[in-house]
């Protein structure tokens, strides 16, 4: 029994190291800080059918050279229920760049539409399981639960933006307004490394 | 697998985009570079100029490859730069730090449709890693201090 109980724990404790969300999982919400100092929650976007939510930062330069798009994503999809959410993981410590009065200025001079949200503790970057950056979540109110639906990158041509050919959260968004299964689910990009506090 | 050194000593010495002696690679090169099963060890690391963590670890694997004595040892650093920037940031970094091992520059295109080729595991963040020894691989995503990266050196060898 006492062996059993040993294996249950140790099972338990590899899933929660592998905590990371697939598609289909139900995302938590969560409750950070904007750069306008106030807090932002998903909860309080009463009107939103999903979110597009971005963990990115200042400094990472396939950020910046996703930066435009990410703006063109939210004023394309704010309107139909989806807005974006912007998420920064970073460990000032470690990319000053990333501090939170860099986020306001960055912010400020490129014009985000969007919540650029600070998440301090890391905790909401390692419960949804993002890794480099940008790193993109597309979430759905499904019966009143954000459900993942999409988990990648925002499209194939990092560098070169009027080469893209695949618009992978545009197509992910456009399905779940369409009501169909999202067709591609997930992708993998190249991106930064977040910037895990050193414990 | 003789070949594939000879293979990749031909894509290093002559292919037409050498430039600096940072030749511009493409996918069938990377997949053929950690499909190599011979007895050189390889330590394959992918880089970018502009990211930290990775510049941060980078005298390690030069260290490695420059004390190798006469071990069967390759240290290939595979930037992941956009290969727009090879002139402007890659080749000055590699002159600057007067690098020795090989420096290759990988011009991939769309992420999603390589990286599960060159390790499934991989996440797609850098630094991160391959150790490749006579079919044997282990991969790392994440920065690496020396002790690290020489443990791994040394764990791919004992390997069965």
């Amino acid at each position: 029994m006492k062996q059993l109980l040993f294996i249950a724990l140790a099972l338990c404790m590899s899933n929660l190291a592998l905590a990371q969300y697939k598609t289909g999982d139900q995302a938590r919400d969560f409750k950070l800080k904007n750069i306008d100092g106030k807090m932002v929650s998903m909860s309080k976007f009463k009107e939103a059918k999903g979110f597009i939510v971005v963990f990115t930062c200042n400094h990472c330069p396939w950020s910046q050279a996703y930066e435009q798009r990410i703006i063109e994503l939210d004023k394309k999809y704010k309107d139909k229920g989806y807005p974006v959410i912007a998420i920064n993981p970073n460990d000032p410590d470690l990319q000053p760049e990333d501090s939170f009065e860099e986020m306001k200025k960055r912010a400020k001079s490129k014009g985000y539409t969007f919540p650029y949200l600070v998440d301090d503790t890391q905790d909401v970057a390692r419960d949804y399981g993002a890794t480099r950056i940008p790193h993109v979540y597309v979430l759905n109110k499904e019966e009143g639960k954000m459900v993942v639906r999409y988990i990648g990158a925002i499209d194939d041509n990092t560098e070169f933006p009027d080469k893209v050919s695949k618009r992978f959260v545009e197509d992910a968004i456009n399905d779940l307004i369409d009501g169909v299964y999202v067709r591609n689910g997930n992708t993998k990009a190249v991106g930064c490394t977040i910037k895990w506090k050193k414990s | 697998m003789r070949l594939w050194s000879l293979l990749f000593l031909c894509i290093i010495f002559t292919r037409v985009s050498v430039a600096q002696n940072v030749p511009i690679v493409n996918r069938g090169d990377l997949y053929a570079l950690v499909g190599t099963n011979d007895d050189t060890l390889r330590v394959v690391n992918f880089w970018a100029t502009w990211c930290g963590p990775c510049v941060a670890e980078m005298p390690h694997f030069e260290k490695l490859e420059r004390n190798k004595g006469t071990q069967k040892l390759q240290v290939i650093f595979v930037s992941l730069d956009f290969a727009s920037q090879l002139q402007k940031r890659v080749v000055p970094f590699v002159k600057k730090r007067k690098l020795q091992a090989q420096v290759l520059l990988f011009d991939g295109g769309d992420p999603n449709e390589w990286i599960d080729h060159v390790e499934p595991r991989w996440t797609g963040s850098i630094p991160a890693t391959l150790f490749l020894y006579k079919g044997k691989r282990i991969f790392y995503e994440g920065p690496l201090t020396e002790q690290e990266l020489l443990s791994y050196v040394n764990q791919i060898k004992q390997l069965p």
